[in-house]
């Protein structure tokens, strides 16, 4: 059951592949745009770098939480969904981490590429790479409650920004502060239990959150 | 048994219909008429659980369906205006995923038996997107073929099916209602369902 709404949703991203690849291509080139404009200064652009990748990663992640539920409102499979034996909760995350492995996880695997940009140190990759790895599930899974909130409104998408990118900011801080506390020869380890902690808290939480404002969206 | 206690629905400051009893037994068939905008989609909406009704109460064989919950959703299967069906996904896809989302899995052979029986044998693999609109109506119901549920709640159910579909349909209903299910249903045309017991209920 859990299953087959993972398979889904990745089979559907398979037969449209235009979205999943917009989502990536837009983390390219916001990260790539960087080094372009400010200019070759190798320190400036290493302390830029864990900033400038995870700010683009929120928005990256944030450009496809529109289409999470909006196709499934307009064509009656969420009606369906609300009436299924099976929980909701379970339901809405096992949307949120087909989203994660369809939005997410390529940009995880781009980003060592990216930072090459920025010329990081192959450990500062490493460790950028694996607060991704972590943080990003994060964003799915806020995310879900905040497009599960906007269904159905006009001009979500602006609204949805506005309530989840708030929510976003404390994996933000964490996720590109363990990346700069490795540059500056720090330990890194609190960094990322602290994104692990979000991770497991908005496992537990937020695929509650949404499925009570998908209800109420859907009344 | 599903039953109704003077249920109300309000949307806006409009009240649609207040007052509505009914009760329903197994091999019993509600027949829901009124014209457009009377409220018969919310009803139904109600009924499944989609939406709250404004005052009364709705009984699933004598506890109420809000404190059921996913027990109720189990012995009930909701076919609506929307289809239902990703464009996306190819027919077989459809029916097979929406049917293990509904609690019954079922393999490519029980799928495409069903869809054979509903006449779109053959068409398996095709997209639904390239179907006509008579043909998606017909991958929707075909989930009835495959489905365990005793209550069927159907928000027009004919709409845009050819004669020959709607016999099919028809005969489906019947064969349901002789199994001791029960069928909720609003249609605009003429249809003759012979039930154990039949329940008009008109919306003003």
């Amino acid at each position: 059951m859990f299953m087959w709404i993972i398979k889904r949703d990745l089979l559907l991203a398979m037969r449209r592949q235009s979205d999943v690849l917009t989502t990536l291509f837009f983390f390219i080139i916001v990260v790539s745009l960087f080094p372009l404009s400010v200019g070759p200064e190798m320190s400036m652009l290493r302390t830029m770098a864990p900033g400038v990748v995870w700010v683009a990663a929120l928005l990256a992640s944030m450009l496809s939480l529109g289409r999470m539920f909006s196709n499934d409102y307009l064509d009656g499979t969420l009606e369906q969904m609300l009436l299924s034996p099976q929980s909701l909760s379970l339901l809405v995350l096992g949307k949120a981490l087909a989203h994660w492995l369809v939005t997410g996880v390529p940009l995880v695997l781009m980003a060592p590429v990216l930072g090459i940009q920025y010329d990081l140190p192959a450990e500062a990759l490493f460790v950028l790479t694996t607060a991704l790895l972590l943080g990003t599930p994060v964003l799915s899974l806020i995310g879900a409650i905040g497009a599960a909130l906007t269904l159905g409104l006009r001009g979500g998408g602006v609204l949805v920004s506005l309530l989840v990118l708030p929510l976003y900011i404390p994996v933000l801080i964490f996720g590109a502060g363990a990346v700069e506390a490795n540059m500056a020869g720090v330990g890194f380890d609190a960094h990322l239990s602290l994104i692990g902690a979000f991770l497991l808290v908005s496992l537990v939480f937020a695929p509650w959150a949404a499925a009570s404002s998908l209800r109420v969206s859907l009344e | 048994m599903l039953q109704g206690i003077s249920l109300a629905c309000v949307r806006g400051d409009r009240e649609l219909f207040k007052d509505i009893n009914f009760s329903l037994e197994a091999g019993g068939l509600m027949q829901v008429r009124g014209p457009n905008g009377s409220g018969k989609t919310s009803l139904l909406r109600m009924l499944c659980g989609l939406s709250n009704p404004a005052a009364g109460e709705i009984l699933w064989s004598g506890t109420s369906i809000r404190s059921l919950n996913g027990d109720y959703f189990a012995a009930m299967t909701y076919i609506g205006h929307l289809s239902g069906t990703k464009d996306d996904l190819t027919v077989i896809e459809n029916l097979r995923i929406s049917s293990a989302l509904a609690g019954s899995e079922i393999n490519d052979a029980q799928a495409s038996e069903a869809l054979g029986y509903m006449g779109l044998g053959g068409r398996e693999a095709l997209p639904v997107k390239v179907l006509s609109q008579g043909q998606r109506r017909r991958v929707a119901l075909a989930r009835l073929l495959v489905s365990k549920t005793a209550l069927w709640i159907l928000d027009e159910p004919l709409v845009a099916l050819d004669v020959m579909a709607v016999k099919l349909i028809q005969e489906l209903l019947e064969q349901h209602l002789k199994q001791d299910g029960m069928v909720v249903m609003t249609t605009h045309q003429e249809i003759d369902l012979t039930a154990a017991s039949t329940t008009q209920l008109h919306l003003a």
